[in-house]
């Protein structure tokens, strides 16, 4: 029997994955594969770290040390990891209220700080693991099982929160762009410092049947779809114009002095 | 400004508890600290922000107690020795993370420098928190000094206890003996005793992370070397495979906590003293050892027999000591500065054979030998 080469970085027996049908962090496990495979580096030469929630679970099923289970700390675990083994490549899969809500200041640490790893948000608009709650990445008037009657708070722009933290690597893309997937996935492991990649993604047990009344796959990749500029296209709109939109690309690729620890002596003053 | 010190400060020295805390885990082979500014711990922090980097070692200050115990979990499953330190309001934030070091069985040594809820006066009031802070059946090793020498000491105690059990292990303190200086011997680093971590030699098909007889401990591996091992709190079997199976689950807890258990022999420790015709015994922990003894010689000169079980280890709780010491005298004192909490152990193992006598204080400051003596005077028959 053939079986394809990329399964190599899963690890043995760990198939099928837990995701639901349809499911955009699945889509992401994908991406990220290709993306190491096309770099030629082996998966289980890095480190993958997911927190609590279905996009942490991408670490479960790849053939590599991970840390797991614990809800928005995964930051924390990748920096001791950094400061003890620089050497290690350290990948870390968050879903949007992982990285962003109970996760939240350790994310604008890690992009002051500038710690070398690589984070993948898969933003699918809610919680989905837990049954469909509103996210701080929920846009405003959606319904969730928490908003019965519609969100009333606003949304965060996660792309303008680490870039204002100083994060120098920015990109944010959607599952129904692969090629561009992959590209960003590929540019943020081979970056020096923090790189960040968010994925618009579709949760459609959660999210979609309740924000706009459907659970399929393609409707919800159409939903995104529709609501998606490219930053060249976003430059022509106004903010009203932009309320509501995914804005797609690269948005910030740089470099800056690696966060270390104070673990460095200053030099030996003349006497 | 850096002195470029050694590791190990051999000598004799006028010390801080808290420094000299700091200079336990250094000579125990710390080389990653983490923590958040707290008072009465923050002497802990700023002596290692000085001393690692004059060690080749990491010093991170954490932007909360998250992310400094997370930050832990890291470095340890990287290869670190690591410590970090903190006081009872911080202690809580570590819960989850000491919950966590547990269910992956990864080697850190927590300092809780306990102080009053709000305020940073004396108090033992979280002797049952340093057990029962995280969720899940665990076992947990606390070791209470009550004295510089013995942060010094019990630091370096700490160290060996979590490399060889693969556990957190927390190191009791309090701010009487944290914010004290007083007499410090530092022996030469080949006379102090250190343990390190078991790492595997087998190749990566045939380890199992979490996989040892009950009553044993598994070997650790290093991380980016091919194990691919998953170190999640989820129940997981040997394999470190997430699995919900009621068996294998219950036999990593089993296994889990029996290695602390099985091995109570090797991990608790007391002193006694005086006990050996003694009437009344004190059983005290921490700082309050020290008025328990003043006013045992006071008790003595009168003639009043009394003695003193101190219990250096508070968890797995000394079981044997505490029933031999029911067993021999007629009276138990059971003193602590808090509204009575670890008199229920004591009350729990030693009733059936002696008199329970709790000789509690809350006031924010330690038991004066005077009052210690008074509370002998009451049982005295």
């Amino acid at each position: 029997m053939i079986t394809n080469p990329l399964r190599e970085s899963l690890k043995p027996n760990s198939l099928p994955h837990f995701f639901c049908p349809g499911c955009g962090a699945a889509q992401v496990l994908n991406y990220f594969v290709r993306a190491t495979d096309e770099l030629q580096i082996p998966v289980s030469s890095m480190v993958g770290i997911g927190g609590v929630g279905c996009t942490a679970r991408i670490p479960v099923y790849l053939k590599m040390d991970a840390m797991h289970g614990i809800h928005g700390r995964t930051l924390p675990w990748a920096t001791g990891i950094k400061l003890t083994r620089p050497d290690l490549k350290v990948v870390i899969f968050a879903g949007d209220g992982d990285a962003a809500a109970i996760g939240g200041n350790h994310l604008i640490q890690a992009a002051r700080r500038n710690l070398d790893v690589t984070m993948i948000v898969v933003n699918n608009l809610n919680y989905g693991m837990t049954g469909g709650q509103v996210a701080p990445t929920t846009y405003s008037n959606l319904r969730t099982t928490t908003t019965p009657y519609g969100n009333p708070e606003p949304a965060f722009d996660l792309v303008k929160l680490v870039e204002a933290a100083g994060a120098t690597f920015v990109s944010r893309w959607s599952t129904n762009r692969p090629h561009q997937c992959i590209r960003a996935i590929k540019k943020a492991i081979q970056h020096k410092g923090f790189s960040f990649v968010e994925i618009v993604s579709q949760c459609t047990t959660g999210f979609g049947r309740k924000a706009i009344g459907s659970g399929s796959p393609s409707k919800l990749l159409d939903w995104i779809k529709e609501r998606s500029v490219t930053i060249s296209e976003a430059e022509k709109l106004s903010n009203e114009e932009l309320s509501g939109k995914f804005v797609l690309g690269d948005f910030v690729a740089k470099q800056a002095p690696i966060f270390s620890g104070s673990s460095f002596l200053p030099p030996e003053e003349e006497a | 400004m850096h002195k470029n010190r050694p590791r190990v400060l051999t000598g004799t020295h006028f010390m801080l508890g808290n420094f000299a805390a700091v200079e336990g885990a250094l000579a125990a082979g710390c080389n990653f600290f983490a923590g958040y500014p707290i008072t009465p711990a923050n002497e802990v922090s700023e002596r290692m922000a000085e001393r690692m980097p004059e060690v080749g070692g990491v010093f991170l200050q954490g932007e909360d107690e998250l992310c400094s115990i997370y930050a832990l979990a890291g470095a340890s499953l990287a290869g670190a020795k690591v410590m970090t330190a903190t006081a009872s309001a911080g202690f809580d934030y570590m819960a989850e993370g000491i919950e966590y070091a547990i269910s992956d069985e990864i080697p850190m040594v927590i300092m809780d420098v306990q102080r009053t809820r709000g305020e940073n006066f004396a108090t033992q009031a979280d002797v049952m928190q340093m057990r029962w802070g995280a969720a899940g059946d665990h076992e947990l090793i606390v070791l209470a000094p009550s004295s510089v020498q013995e942060l010094f000491d019990y630091t370096i105690r700490a160290f060996n206890l979590a490399e060889k059990y693969r556990s957190p292990v927390i190191v009791m303190s309090e701010t009487t003996i944290s914010l004290m200086r007083e007499r410090l011997v530092i022996p030469p680093a080949d006379q102090i005793e250190i343990i390190n971590r078991k790492m595997t030699r087998s190749a990566p098909e045939d380890y199992a992370p979490f996989q040892a007889e009950i009553g044993g401990v598994p070997e650790m591996a290093p991380l980016g070397e091919g194990y691919n091992v998953l170190y999640s709190i989820n129940p997981h079997n040997e394999h470190g495979s997430i699995k919900w199976e009621p068996e294998i689950f219950q036999r990593q807890y089993e296994r889990i906590t029996q290695k602390i258990l099985k091995n109570v022999n090797d991990i608790v420790t007391t002193d006694e003293y005086l006990t050996e015709d003694a009437d009344i015994i004190l059983i005290a922990y921490g700082s309050e050892a020290r008025p328990c003894k003043d006013a045992i010689d006071m008790a003595r000169k009168r003639g009043g027999k009394a003695g003193l079980l101190k219990l250096n280890t508070v968890w797995p709780v000394p079981e044997k000591q505490i029933l031999a010491a029911a067993k021999k005298a007629s009276k138990i004192l059971a003193v602590e500065m808090n509204i009575g909490k670890y008199a229920g152990e004591i009350e729990r193992i030693a009733g059936c054979h002696a008199e329970v006598k709790r000789v509690t204080k809350n006031l924010g400051n330690i038991h004066t030998s005077g009052e210690i003596l008074a509370a002998i005077d009451e049982v005295l028959p």
